[in-house]
Protein backbone atom coordinates (compact mmCIF):
# COMPACT_ATOMS: atom_id res chain seq x y z
CA UNK A 1 0.00 0.00 0.00
CA UNK A 2 2.54 2.61 -1.24
CA UNK A 3 -0.32 5.42 -0.85
CA UNK A 4 -0.14 4.87 3.32
CA UNK A 5 3.86 5.38 3.45
CA UNK A 6 4.85 8.72 4.79
CA UNK A 7 8.81 9.78 2.71
CA UNK A 8 8.20 8.49 -0.04
CA UNK A 9 8.40 10.57 -3.64
CA UNK A 10 6.13 11.46 -5.63
CA UNK A 11 4.16 14.25 -7.54
CA UNK A 12 2.17 15.03 -4.82
CA UNK A 13 2.83 14.55 -1.40
CA UNK A 14 0.34 14.77 1.39
CA UNK A 15 1.90 14.95 4.59
CA UNK A 16 -0.28 14.27 7.68
CA UNK A 17 -2.74 16.99 7.11
CA UNK A 18 -5.75 17.59 9.86
CA UNK A 19 -8.04 20.51 9.14
CA UNK A 20 -11.11 21.77 12.11
CA UNK A 21 -13.25 24.92 11.81
CA UNK A 22 -14.63 26.99 14.81
CA UNK A 23 -18.19 25.95 15.42
CA UNK A 24 -21.07 27.31 17.96
CA UNK A 25 -18.12 27.80 20.33
CA UNK A 26 -16.70 24.27 19.89
CA UNK A 27 -14.29 22.76 17.43
CA UNK A 28 -15.54 20.65 14.28
CA UNK A 29 -12.56 18.13 13.51
CA UNK A 30 -12.99 17.82 9.75
CA UNK A 31 -10.04 16.08 8.25
CA UNK A 32 -7.88 13.84 10.55
CA UNK A 33 -4.69 13.10 10.07
CA UNK A 34 -4.09 11.94 5.98
CA UNK A 35 -1.16 11.15 4.25
CA UNK A 36 -0.47 9.82 0.58
CA UNK A 37 1.22 10.16 -2.31
CA UNK A 38 0.17 10.61 -5.80
CA UNK A 39 2.74 9.40 -8.44
CA UNK A 40 2.70 11.40 -12.09
CA UNK A 41 0.29 10.40 -14.08
CA UNK A 42 -1.42 8.28 -11.52
CA UNK A 43 -5.50 9.01 -11.42
CA UNK A 44 -6.31 8.66 -7.86
CA UNK A 45 -9.96 8.60 -6.97
CA UNK A 46 -11.18 9.47 -3.29
CA UNK A 47 -14.49 8.16 -1.95
CA UNK A 48 -16.20 8.52 1.09
CA UNK A 49 -19.53 9.31 2.53
CA UNK A 50 -20.79 13.11 1.99
CA UNK A 51 -19.75 15.61 4.52
CA UNK A 52 -16.89 13.82 5.57
CA UNK A 53 -14.83 15.81 4.03
CA UNK A 54 -13.58 15.30 1.15
CA UNK A 55 -14.05 18.58 -0.27
CA UNK A 56 -12.47 20.51 2.49
CA UNK A 57 -9.29 17.90 1.41
CA UNK A 58 -9.32 19.01 -2.12
CA UNK A 59 -9.35 22.48 -1.39
CA UNK A 60 -6.18 21.93 1.07
CA UNK A 61 -4.58 19.66 -1.69
CA UNK A 62 -5.25 22.20 -4.59
CA UNK A 63 -3.88 25.04 -2.14
CA UNK A 64 -7.00 27.36 -2.15
CA UNK A 65 -6.76 25.97 2.06
CA UNK A 66 -4.33 25.60 4.97
CA UNK A 67 -4.37 22.96 7.10
CA UNK A 68 -4.00 22.90 10.70
CA UNK A 69 -1.45 20.74 10.70
CA UNK A 70 0.57 18.21 7.95
CA UNK A 71 1.58 20.00 4.57
CA UNK A 72 1.17 19.25 0.89
CA UNK A 73 4.48 18.76 -1.15
CA UNK A 74 4.12 19.05 -4.79
CA UNK A 75 7.19 18.28 -6.98
CA UNK A 76 8.61 18.35 -3.24
CA UNK A 77 7.96 22.16 -3.15
CA UNK A 78 5.35 23.15 -0.40
CA UNK A 79 1.54 24.40 -1.25
CA UNK A 80 1.13 27.68 -0.69
CA UNK A 81 -1.88 28.68 -2.60
CA UNK A 82 -3.38 27.91 -5.87
CA UNK A 83 -1.56 27.86 -9.29
CA UNK A 84 -2.20 27.03 -12.76
CA UNK A 85 -0.12 23.97 -12.43
CA UNK A 86 -2.82 22.13 -10.87
CA UNK A 87 -6.52 23.22 -12.01
CA UNK A 88 -9.52 22.71 -10.22
CA UNK A 89 -12.44 21.31 -11.87
CA UNK A 90 -16.02 21.53 -9.54
CA UNK A 91 -19.28 20.22 -9.44
CA UNK A 92 -20.90 23.32 -9.46
CA UNK A 93 -18.77 24.69 -12.52
CA UNK A 94 -16.97 27.88 -12.77
CA UNK A 95 -17.30 28.78 -16.59
CA UNK A 96 -17.30 32.30 -17.02
CA UNK A 97 -21.04 33.05 -17.83
CA UNK A 98 -20.17 36.71 -19.40
CA UNK A 99 -17.52 35.09 -21.86
CA UNK A 100 -18.08 32.77 -24.83
CA UNK A 101 -16.40 29.54 -25.10
CA UNK A 102 -13.25 30.96 -26.71
CA UNK A 103 -12.85 33.91 -24.44
CA UNK A 104 -13.01 31.37 -21.81
CA UNK A 105 -10.58 28.88 -22.70
CA UNK A 106 -8.05 32.01 -23.48
CA UNK A 107 -8.38 33.42 -19.88
CA UNK A 108 -5.99 31.39 -18.56
CA UNK A 109 -3.48 31.76 -21.57
CA UNK A 110 -1.17 34.58 -20.47
CA UNK A 111 1.65 34.48 -23.28
CA UNK A 112 0.96 34.73 -27.00
CA UNK A 113 -0.35 36.49 -29.65
CA UNK A 114 -4.14 36.81 -29.88
CA UNK A 115 -4.17 34.88 -32.89
CA UNK A 116 -2.10 32.13 -30.97
CA UNK A 117 -4.19 32.06 -27.93
CA UNK A 118 -7.37 32.19 -30.13
CA UNK A 119 -6.01 29.04 -32.30
CA UNK A 120 -5.35 27.10 -28.91
CA UNK A 121 -8.30 27.70 -27.34
CA UNK A 122 -10.48 26.62 -30.39
CA UNK A 123 -7.74 23.12 -30.58
CA UNK A 124 -9.04 22.23 -27.18
CA UNK A 125 -12.48 23.51 -28.06
CA UNK A 126 -12.39 20.63 -30.86
CA UNK A 127 -10.46 18.23 -28.68
CA UNK A 128 -13.70 18.30 -26.22
CA UNK A 129 -16.10 17.69 -29.08
CA UNK A 130 -17.39 21.51 -28.99
CA UNK A 131 -16.03 22.56 -32.33
CA UNK A 132 -18.56 25.27 -33.88
CA UNK A 133 -19.36 26.16 -29.90
CA UNK A 134 -15.83 28.83 -30.48
CA UNK A 135 -18.13 31.82 -29.84
CA UNK A 136 -21.54 30.58 -28.11
CA UNK A 137 -21.98 31.72 -24.85
CA UNK A 138 -22.16 29.77 -21.66
CA UNK A 139 -25.77 30.16 -21.03
CA UNK A 140 -26.72 28.83 -24.86
CA UNK A 141 -25.25 25.41 -24.04
CA UNK A 142 -26.60 22.31 -21.70
CA UNK A 143 -24.83 20.93 -18.97
CA UNK A 144 -22.40 18.13 -20.23
CA UNK A 145 -21.36 20.97 -22.96
CA UNK A 146 -20.56 23.57 -19.97
CA UNK A 147 -18.67 20.57 -18.27
CA UNK A 148 -16.49 20.26 -21.49
CA UNK A 149 -15.57 23.44 -21.56
CA UNK A 150 -14.42 23.51 -18.28
CA UNK A 151 -12.68 20.61 -18.89
CA UNK A 152 -10.82 21.96 -21.93
CA UNK A 153 -10.89 25.88 -19.91
CA UNK A 154 -8.15 23.47 -17.81
CA UNK A 155 -6.61 21.47 -20.26
CA UNK A 156 -5.75 24.67 -22.57
CA UNK A 157 -3.33 26.28 -19.79
CA UNK A 158 -1.21 22.68 -20.00
CA UNK A 159 -1.44 21.95 -16.02
CA UNK A 160 0.52 19.12 -14.72
CA UNK A 161 -2.62 17.98 -12.14
CA UNK A 162 -6.32 18.54 -12.26
CA UNK A 163 -7.93 18.37 -9.42
CA UNK A 164 -11.61 16.85 -9.65
CA UNK A 165 -14.05 17.71 -6.68
CA UNK A 166 -17.04 15.81 -7.74
CA UNK A 167 -16.71 17.24 -11.52
CA UNK A 168 -19.57 15.23 -13.48
CA UNK A 169 -22.19 14.85 -9.78
CA UNK A 170 -24.68 17.36 -11.59
CA UNK A 171 -25.17 15.55 -14.62
CA UNK A 172 -27.67 13.07 -15.37
CA UNK A 173 -26.11 9.42 -15.46
CA UNK A 174 -25.66 9.26 -19.28
CA UNK A 175 -24.08 12.89 -19.76
CA UNK A 176 -22.10 11.19 -16.10
CA UNK A 177 -20.81 8.01 -18.62
CA UNK A 178 -20.22 9.73 -21.62
CA UNK A 179 -17.67 12.90 -20.21
CA UNK A 180 -15.80 10.41 -18.11
CA UNK A 181 -15.14 7.98 -21.28
CA UNK A 182 -14.37 11.23 -23.21
CA UNK A 183 -12.30 12.24 -19.82
CA UNK A 184 -10.71 9.15 -20.37
CA UNK A 185 -9.90 9.70 -24.01
CA UNK A 186 -8.03 13.12 -23.47
CA UNK A 187 -5.98 11.79 -20.53
CA UNK A 188 -4.42 9.06 -22.51
CA UNK A 189 -3.31 11.97 -24.86
CA UNK A 190 -1.94 14.51 -22.46
CA UNK A 191 -1.24 11.64 -19.22
CA UNK A 192 -2.00 14.53 -16.70
CA UNK A 193 -1.38 13.85 -12.71
CA UNK A 194 -5.32 13.50 -11.34
CA UNK A 195 -7.09 13.56 -7.92
CA UNK A 196 -10.56 12.90 -8.37
CA UNK A 197 -13.05 13.30 -5.29
CA UNK A 198 -16.33 11.44 -5.85
CA UNK A 199 -18.89 9.65 -4.05
CA UNK A 200 -19.96 7.70 -6.62
CA UNK A 201 -17.68 4.38 -6.56
CA UNK A 202 -18.39 3.21 -9.91
CA UNK A 203 -16.92 6.84 -11.31
CA UNK A 204 -14.08 6.42 -9.04
CA UNK A 205 -13.91 2.56 -10.40
CA UNK A 206 -14.15 3.50 -13.81
CA UNK A 207 -11.35 6.40 -13.91
CA UNK A 208 -8.74 5.68 -11.20
CA UNK A 209 -5.50 3.87 -10.91
CA UNK A 210 -5.95 3.95 -7.30
CA UNK A 211 -8.94 4.52 -4.77
CA UNK A 212 -8.77 6.10 -0.74
CA UNK A 213 -11.62 5.13 1.12
CA UNK A 214 -12.59 7.83 3.70
CA UNK A 215 -13.68 7.13 6.96
CA UNK A 216 -16.21 9.58 8.13
CA UNK A 217 -15.66 12.86 10.09
CA UNK A 218 -12.55 13.54 11.15
CA UNK A 219 -12.04 11.68 8.07
CA UNK A 220 -9.15 9.69 7.72
CA UNK A 221 -7.95 7.08 5.21
CA UNK A 222 -9.69 4.01 5.99
CA UNK A 223 -8.43 1.75 3.32
CA UNK A 224 -6.74 1.43 -0.20
CA UNK A 225 -7.47 -0.01 -3.49
CA UNK A 226 -5.36 -0.69 -6.53
CA UNK A 227 -7.54 -1.10 -9.64
CA UNK A 228 -5.22 -2.93 -12.04
CA UNK A 229 -7.07 -3.07 -14.89
CA UNK A 230 -6.85 -1.72 -18.44
CA UNK A 231 -8.46 0.97 -20.21
CA UNK A 232 -11.38 1.08 -21.56
CA UNK A 233 -12.63 -0.92 -19.10
CA UNK A 234 -16.33 -3.06 -18.56
CA UNK A 235 -17.38 -1.88 -15.45
CA UNK A 236 -19.70 -4.91 -15.33
CA UNK A 237 -16.59 -7.50 -15.54
CA UNK A 238 -16.67 -9.57 -12.17
CA UNK A 239 -13.48 -8.45 -10.92
CA UNK A 240 -15.02 -4.79 -11.08
CA UNK A 241 -17.69 -5.70 -9.69
CA UNK A 242 -15.96 -7.77 -7.07
CA UNK A 243 -14.05 -4.94 -6.63
CA UNK A 244 -16.74 -2.42 -5.79
CA UNK A 245 -18.35 -4.96 -2.84
CA UNK A 246 -15.10 -4.11 -1.33
CA UNK A 247 -15.01 -0.70 -1.53
CA UNK A 248 -18.89 -0.41 -0.66
CA UNK A 249 -18.35 -2.63 2.29
CA UNK A 250 -15.64 -0.53 3.87
CA UNK A 251 -18.31 2.52 3.27
CA UNK A 252 -20.86 0.13 5.14
CA UNK A 253 -22.70 -0.43 2.27
CA UNK B 1 -51.95 34.99 -28.14
CA UNK B 2 -50.00 36.47 -24.72
CA UNK B 3 -48.32 38.92 -27.59
CA UNK B 4 -51.54 40.35 -28.30
CA UNK B 5 -52.92 40.46 -24.76
CA UNK B 6 -49.88 42.38 -23.80
CA UNK B 7 -50.29 45.31 -27.04
CA UNK B 8 -54.41 45.04 -26.46
CA UNK B 9 -55.11 44.79 -23.09
CA UNK B 10 -53.62 48.08 -21.86
CA UNK B 11 -54.62 50.20 -25.31
CA UNK B 12 -58.21 49.08 -24.38
CA UNK B 13 -57.63 50.37 -20.97
CA UNK B 14 -56.28 53.80 -22.41
CA UNK B 15 -59.22 54.18 -25.01
CA UNK B 16 -61.34 53.48 -21.83
CA UNK B 17 -59.40 56.03 -19.55
CA UNK B 18 -59.61 58.91 -22.73
CA UNK B 19 -63.15 58.26 -23.11
CA UNK B 20 -64.05 58.68 -19.55
CA UNK B 21 -61.73 62.05 -19.61
CA UNK B 22 -63.60 63.16 -22.75
CA UNK B 23 -66.98 63.10 -21.53
CA UNK B 24 -66.79 64.26 -17.92
CA UNK B 25 -64.91 67.73 -19.49
CA UNK B 26 -67.89 67.98 -22.32
CA UNK B 27 -70.21 67.82 -19.88
CA UNK B 28 -68.81 69.95 -17.03
CA UNK B 29 -69.20 73.68 -17.56
CA UNK B 30 -65.87 74.36 -16.37
CA UNK B 31 -64.04 75.97 -19.60
CA UNK B 32 -59.99 75.08 -18.23
CA UNK B 33 -59.54 71.83 -18.50
CA UNK B 34 -59.29 70.69 -21.91
CA UNK B 35 -60.56 67.88 -23.59
CA UNK B 36 -57.95 64.80 -24.98
CA UNK B 37 -58.41 66.87 -28.67
CA UNK B 38 -57.70 69.77 -27.50
CA UNK B 39 -54.29 68.73 -25.69
CA UNK B 40 -53.68 67.13 -29.80
CA UNK B 41 -54.55 70.28 -31.24
CA UNK B 42 -52.11 72.26 -29.05
CA UNK B 43 -49.36 69.62 -29.58
CA UNK B 44 -49.58 69.84 -32.95
CA UNK B 45 -49.17 73.74 -31.98
CA UNK B 46 -46.07 73.10 -30.03
CA UNK B 47 -44.74 70.85 -33.24
CA UNK B 48 -45.98 73.71 -35.91
CA UNK B 49 -43.67 76.74 -34.19
CA UNK B 50 -40.67 74.29 -33.50
CA UNK B 51 -40.39 74.80 -29.81
CA UNK B 52 -41.55 71.55 -29.03
CA UNK B 53 -38.28 70.00 -30.48
CA UNK B 54 -36.31 72.65 -28.90
CA UNK B 55 -37.83 71.74 -25.39
CA UNK B 56 -37.69 68.04 -25.64
CA UNK B 57 -33.84 68.43 -26.96
CA UNK B 58 -32.89 70.87 -23.76
CA UNK B 59 -34.54 68.34 -20.90
CA UNK B 60 -32.75 65.13 -23.10
CA UNK B 61 -29.04 67.27 -23.18
CA UNK B 62 -29.47 68.27 -19.34
CA UNK B 63 -30.41 65.16 -18.53
CA UNK B 64 -27.57 63.19 -20.56
CA UNK B 65 -24.89 65.35 -19.46
CA UNK B 66 -26.06 64.98 -15.89
CA UNK B 67 -26.22 61.39 -16.31
CA UNK B 68 -23.08 60.41 -18.19
CA UNK B 69 -21.40 62.79 -15.53
CA UNK B 70 -23.01 60.02 -12.66
CA UNK B 71 -21.63 57.34 -14.49
CA UNK B 72 -18.26 58.18 -15.24
CA UNK B 73 -17.94 58.80 -11.43
CA UNK B 74 -20.19 56.40 -9.75
CA UNK B 75 -19.32 53.49 -11.63
CA UNK B 76 -15.25 53.41 -10.76
CA UNK B 77 -16.71 54.45 -7.30
CA UNK B 78 -18.96 51.57 -6.92
CA UNK B 79 -16.37 48.93 -8.19
CA UNK B 80 -13.58 50.37 -5.45
CA UNK B 81 -15.98 50.39 -3.23
CA UNK B 82 -17.35 46.87 -3.59
CA UNK B 83 -13.51 45.50 -3.91
CA UNK B 84 -12.09 47.47 -0.64
CA UNK B 85 -13.52 46.58 2.34
CA UNK B 86 -12.14 50.02 4.09
CA UNK B 87 -13.19 52.58 0.73
CA UNK B 88 -16.49 50.67 1.57
CA UNK B 89 -16.76 51.38 5.27
CA UNK B 90 -15.72 54.94 4.62
CA UNK B 91 -17.79 55.92 2.03
CA UNK B 92 -20.74 53.81 2.75
CA UNK B 93 -22.35 55.88 5.85
CA UNK B 94 -22.34 59.23 3.58
CA UNK B 95 -23.93 57.69 0.63
CA UNK B 96 -26.53 56.44 2.91
CA UNK B 97 -27.30 59.88 4.76
CA UNK B 98 -27.21 61.70 1.50
CA UNK B 99 -29.06 59.12 -0.96
CA UNK B 100 -32.53 59.82 0.66
CA UNK B 101 -32.71 63.60 0.31
CA UNK B 102 -34.24 64.41 -2.59
CA UNK B 103 -32.76 65.70 -5.28
CA UNK B 104 -35.79 68.60 -5.20
CA UNK B 105 -33.92 69.65 -1.87
CA UNK B 106 -30.84 70.04 -3.46
CA UNK B 107 -32.92 73.41 -5.93
CA UNK B 108 -32.35 76.16 -3.80
CA UNK B 109 -28.69 74.98 -3.06
CA UNK B 110 -27.97 73.87 -7.20
CA UNK B 111 -29.03 77.67 -7.50
CA UNK B 112 -27.47 79.31 -5.17
CA UNK B 113 -23.85 77.77 -6.28
CA UNK B 114 -24.36 77.53 -10.04
CA UNK B 115 -27.56 80.13 -11.05
CA UNK B 116 -30.23 79.58 -13.15
CA UNK B 117 -28.76 78.67 -15.99
CA UNK B 118 -27.40 74.70 -17.06
CA UNK B 119 -25.49 74.07 -14.62
CA UNK B 120 -28.16 73.74 -11.91
CA UNK B 121 -30.31 71.32 -13.62
CA UNK B 122 -27.02 69.08 -14.78
CA UNK B 123 -26.61 68.78 -11.03
CA UNK B 124 -29.61 67.77 -9.83
CA UNK B 125 -29.67 65.33 -12.03
CA UNK B 126 -26.34 64.15 -11.28
CA UNK B 127 -27.30 64.24 -7.29
CA UNK B 128 -30.24 62.16 -8.31
CA UNK B 129 -28.54 59.58 -10.39
CA UNK B 130 -25.52 58.84 -9.03
CA UNK B 131 -26.38 57.03 -5.68
CA UNK B 132 -28.56 54.47 -7.09
CA UNK B 133 -25.45 53.30 -9.69
CA UNK B 134 -22.52 53.73 -6.93
CA UNK B 135 -25.37 51.30 -4.07
CA UNK B 136 -26.08 49.03 -7.41
CA UNK B 137 -22.62 48.56 -8.28
CA UNK B 138 -20.93 48.38 -4.98
CA UNK B 139 -23.58 45.57 -4.68
CA UNK B 140 -23.00 43.92 -7.63
CA UNK B 141 -19.24 43.63 -6.82
CA UNK B 142 -19.97 42.04 -3.07
CA UNK B 143 -22.44 39.50 -4.33
CA UNK B 144 -19.99 37.62 -7.77
CA UNK B 145 -19.78 34.53 -6.90
CA UNK B 146 -16.80 32.86 -5.08
CA UNK B 147 -16.22 30.60 -7.50
CA UNK B 148 -15.58 32.35 -10.55
CA UNK B 149 -13.15 34.34 -8.23
CA UNK B 150 -11.40 31.47 -7.07
CA UNK B 151 -11.25 29.98 -10.91
CA UNK B 152 -9.38 33.23 -11.82
CA UNK B 153 -7.24 32.66 -8.70
CA UNK B 154 -6.43 29.25 -9.51
CA UNK B 155 -5.26 30.27 -13.08
CA UNK B 156 -3.14 32.98 -11.94
CA UNK B 157 -3.72 36.04 -14.08
CA UNK B 158 -3.18 39.49 -13.64
CA UNK B 159 -4.47 42.12 -11.75
CA UNK B 160 -6.04 43.94 -14.67
CA UNK B 161 -7.18 41.33 -16.59
CA UNK B 162 -8.90 39.93 -13.13
CA UNK B 163 -10.73 43.10 -12.95
CA UNK B 164 -11.23 43.20 -16.98
CA UNK B 165 -12.41 39.93 -17.51
CA UNK B 166 -13.86 38.86 -14.59
CA UNK B 167 -14.71 41.63 -11.75
CA UNK B 168 -16.45 44.10 -13.86
CA UNK B 169 -18.09 41.84 -16.91
CA UNK B 170 -19.41 40.15 -13.51
CA UNK B 171 -20.60 42.98 -12.26
CA UNK B 172 -21.63 44.60 -15.57
CA UNK B 173 -25.40 43.47 -15.56
CA UNK B 174 -25.83 45.09 -12.45
CA UNK B 175 -24.33 48.54 -13.51
CA UNK B 176 -27.30 48.54 -15.88
CA UNK B 177 -29.71 47.69 -13.51
CA UNK B 178 -28.22 50.89 -11.75
CA UNK B 179 -27.86 52.89 -15.03
CA UNK B 180 -31.68 51.92 -15.61
CA UNK B 181 -32.70 53.31 -12.32
CA UNK B 182 -30.85 56.05 -12.28
CA UNK B 183 -31.89 57.24 -16.05
CA UNK B 184 -35.16 56.87 -14.84
CA UNK B 185 -34.53 59.23 -11.50
CA UNK B 186 -33.04 61.63 -13.74
CA UNK B 187 -35.20 62.30 -16.10
CA UNK B 188 -38.01 62.77 -13.41
CA UNK B 189 -35.83 65.40 -11.89
CA UNK B 190 -34.87 67.63 -15.00
CA UNK B 191 -38.40 68.12 -15.20
CA UNK B 192 -39.21 69.55 -11.40
CA UNK B 193 -35.45 71.34 -12.10
CA UNK B 194 -37.13 72.97 -15.05
CA UNK B 195 -40.21 74.11 -13.46
CA UNK B 196 -37.83 76.48 -10.98
CA UNK B 197 -36.14 78.41 -13.46
CA UNK B 198 -34.73 78.48 -16.92
CA UNK B 199 -36.57 79.14 -20.55
CA UNK B 200 -36.34 76.20 -21.66
CA UNK B 201 -36.78 72.74 -21.27
CA UNK B 202 -40.41 70.47 -20.64
CA UNK B 203 -40.59 71.37 -17.10
CA UNK B 204 -40.32 74.94 -18.48
CA UNK B 205 -43.29 74.48 -20.89
CA UNK B 206 -45.61 72.80 -18.22
CA UNK B 207 -44.93 76.30 -16.05
CA UNK B 208 -45.01 78.74 -18.92
CA UNK B 209 -47.78 77.35 -20.33
CA UNK B 210 -49.88 77.75 -17.04
CA UNK B 211 -48.34 81.04 -16.53
CA UNK B 212 -49.13 82.58 -19.75
CA UNK B 213 -52.85 82.39 -20.46
CA UNK B 214 -53.76 79.18 -18.28
CA UNK B 215 -52.92 77.07 -21.19
CA UNK B 216 -53.76 73.78 -19.71
CA UNK B 217 -54.04 71.90 -23.28
CA UNK B 218 -50.37 72.58 -23.43
CA UNK B 219 -49.67 71.44 -19.77
CA UNK B 220 -51.06 68.01 -20.31
CA UNK B 221 -49.41 67.49 -23.78
CA UNK B 222 -45.59 68.90 -21.67
CA UNK B 223 -47.13 65.55 -19.52
CA UNK B 224 -47.73 63.24 -21.41
CA UNK B 225 -44.45 63.62 -23.75
CA UNK B 226 -42.68 63.59 -20.61
CA UNK B 227 -44.50 60.61 -19.62
CA UNK B 228 -43.49 58.83 -23.23
CA UNK B 229 -39.86 59.76 -23.43
CA UNK B 230 -39.59 58.09 -20.08
CA UNK B 231 -40.93 55.00 -21.60
CA UNK B 232 -38.84 55.01 -24.58
CA UNK B 233 -35.80 56.37 -22.44
CA UNK B 234 -36.30 52.91 -20.43
CA UNK B 235 -36.93 51.01 -23.43
CA UNK B 236 -32.94 52.07 -24.48
CA UNK B 237 -31.73 51.02 -20.98
CA UNK B 238 -33.43 47.81 -21.34
CA UNK B 239 -32.26 47.38 -25.20
CA UNK B 240 -28.91 46.66 -22.49
CA UNK B 241 -30.35 43.90 -21.16
CA UNK B 242 -30.75 42.34 -24.25
CA UNK B 243 -26.21 42.22 -24.85
CA UNK B 244 -25.31 38.83 -24.82
CA UNK B 245 -22.22 39.34 -22.02
CA UNK B 246 -25.08 40.14 -19.50
CA UNK B 247 -28.12 38.33 -20.21
CA UNK B 248 -26.93 35.38 -17.72
CA UNK B 249 -27.62 37.44 -15.49
CA UNK B 250 -31.02 38.44 -15.79
CA UNK B 251 -32.24 35.10 -17.57
CA UNK B 252 -32.59 32.97 -14.10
Amino acid sequence: MRGEAVGITGRILVRDIKKGFAKDGGRLDVVGGISFAVDDGEIVGIVGPSGCGKSTLIRIIAGFDRPDEGQVLVDDLVQKGPSAKGIVISQQGSVFPWLTVRQNLMFGLNQGSEREKAELADHYTALVGLKGFEKSYPHELSGGMLKRVEIARALVVKPEILYMDEPFSALDALMNLRLRIELLRILEKERHTVVLITHDVEEALHLSDRILVLSPRPTRIQATFEVPFPHPRKLTSPEIQTLKSSILSELGI
Amino acid sequence: MHRVRKILSPVALISVLLAAWWIVVARGDGAIFPTPWQVVQGTRELIADGTLVGHISASLMRVGAGFLLATLLAVPLGLWMGRVDAVYDTLNPIFQILRPISPIAWIPIAILWLGVGNAAPIFLIFIAAIFPMIVQTAAGVHTIEQRYLQAAENFGVSRAKLFRQVVFPAVLPQIIVGMRISLGVGWLVVVAAEMIALRSGLGYLIIDSRNAGNRYDLVVSGMVIIGLIGLLLDGLMRLLEGLKSVRWRYAR
